[in-house]
């Protein structure tokens, strides 16, 4: 068992307020992309990122702000790795996260309850948890949307329209 | 990029997932400017990007990714038939979606399970492919069961891609999987989807005689060279160039 340093702990902490290139309301920390700092000497940084899609094109912009803070924090080199297993879910995605989602107008992801083969519950249907929660207009608040497309300003957005104020959003897609 | 993967990744299967995902994603970005509302351009531009990360890691686990895209010959390529067709009408590329995606889908489910060189990514890659499949699958619904022309449309396309699809179930070298169950489950679930859009199976063979298994050997079809000209063109003109 490994366990991170004080300095490692503070190196994480500066690389996960790093704010999320397309998304600057949101740090990466609270989007859940970055994994681990660890120290290879005493100035030598190693950090761990993983992406949200495969080909998102902010992992870059991401891996350069972070090694421009933890730079400016002493450290001389700085090696930013994509890690790709356990693959990012948006489950990972910080509940203080969801809220600022929210507030800039862009629905939260739903909490998903893992993937995978659906667990068989026994007993009567009527006490089950509906299949899906509605997707919250994150204006009103209104749970009567519509879907527009699949796919919307990036590849972890779909677009959709409330069905009371008529605004479109967008909807961070549960991944 | 930099990926992490067992240093004995089975180069042959690496170009063979590589190279399906690196072509359609081209394919799919000719679209953009010309698909038929702006949702879809979009829609298609976000699909190529997924496909394109997923050539990334995977040509980067066979050598540099740029060589590899930008400086092979059409020979040295190992993506399938299907994925370099044409796009054709909007009809022809939700055709060609759907055959690819449910094969992808199904393919790195089976990979994901496994602890081969590919799990980590077969892992991520079958989160966003399960988007592309239910796209190809509603639009397919749509085109299907909608006017007599977008059916007519549905129909041509569907039958004539039908072709290229035996040849994904050829297995391929360096890929644990179970080739024939999956071809299986493949039929099962395009058949699903074809019925409901009021659609039928088509009927023809599904490999040609000089097709089986034709792209991964490197044999393509006419239209491949073409594309790849237009691909390679700027890197070939201008090595090295970057934004």
């Amino acid at each position: 068992m490994v366990t991170a340093t004080a300095l490692e702990a503070e190196l994480l902490e500066l690389a996960g307020s790093v704010p999320d290139p397309e998304l600057p309301v949101l740090t990466l920390q609270e989007l859940g992309v970055v994994r681990a700092v660890r120290l290879d000497g005493p100035d030598t940084a190693e950090v761990d990122l993983t992406p949200t899609y495969t080909g998102c094109p902010a992992v870059e912009a991401m891996s350069l702000d972070i090694e421009r803070v933890l730079r400016a924090h002493g450290m001389r080199e700085v090696t930013v790795r994509t890690v790709l297993a356990p693959a990012w879910s948006t489950d990972d995605i910080t509940p203080e996260g969801r809220r600022k989602l929210q507030e800039f107008g862009i629905a939260p992801p739903r909490v998903h309850h893992g993937t995978g083969p659906v667990p068989l519950a026994l007993g009567p249907i009527r006490t089950r948890e509906p299949e899906t929660e509605p997707v919250r207009c994150p204006h009103c608040g209104c749970a009567d949307t519509e879907l527009l497309s699949r796919f919307s300003s990036t590849a972890c957005k779909a677009l959709r329209r409330c069905l009371a104020c008529r605004e479109p959003f967008d909807h961070f897609k549960e991944l | 990029m930099t990926a992490t993967g067992p240093a004995t990744v089975p180069a042959t299967a690496a170009l063979a997932l590589g190279d399906d995902a690196l072509v359609l994603s081209h394919r799919l970005g000719e679209w953009a400017g010309h698909a038929p509302v702006l949702e879809e351009e979009v829609a298609l531009a976000n699909i190529a990007l997924d496909l394109l990360g997923q050539a990334r890691v995977l040509l980067s686990l066979a050598g540099d990714e740029d060589e590899l895209a930008y400086l092979r010959e059409e020979r040295a390529f190992r993506n399938l038939q299907l994925v370099e067709q044409p796009n054709g009408d909007f009809a022809h590329t939700i055709a060609r979606q759907l055959y690819f995606s449910t094969y992808q889908l199904l393919l790195h489910t089976e990979l994901a399970a496994g602890n081969g060189p590919f799990a980590p990514l077969a892992a991520k890659a079958v989160k966003e492919i399960a988007y592309h499949r239910d796209h190809a699958e509603q639009w397919t619904l749509r085109l299907g069961d909608g006017t007599e022309d977008s059916h007519e449309r549905m129909r041509r396309a569907s039958e004539a891609l039908w072709r290229f699809t035996g040849e994904m179930f050829q297995p391929v070298e360096g890929l644990d999987a179970d080739w024939a169950g999956m071809e299986e489950r493949w039929l099962e679930s395009v058949r699903d989807v074809l019925t409901r859009a009021t659609l039928t199976v088509p009927e023809g063979p599904r490999t040609g005689a000089w097709s089986a298994g034709a792209g991964r050997q490197g044999l393509h079809t006419e239209p491949f060279g073409r594309m790849l000209a237009e691909m390679q063109h700027l890197h070939r003109s201008h090595p090295g160039a970057s934004w």
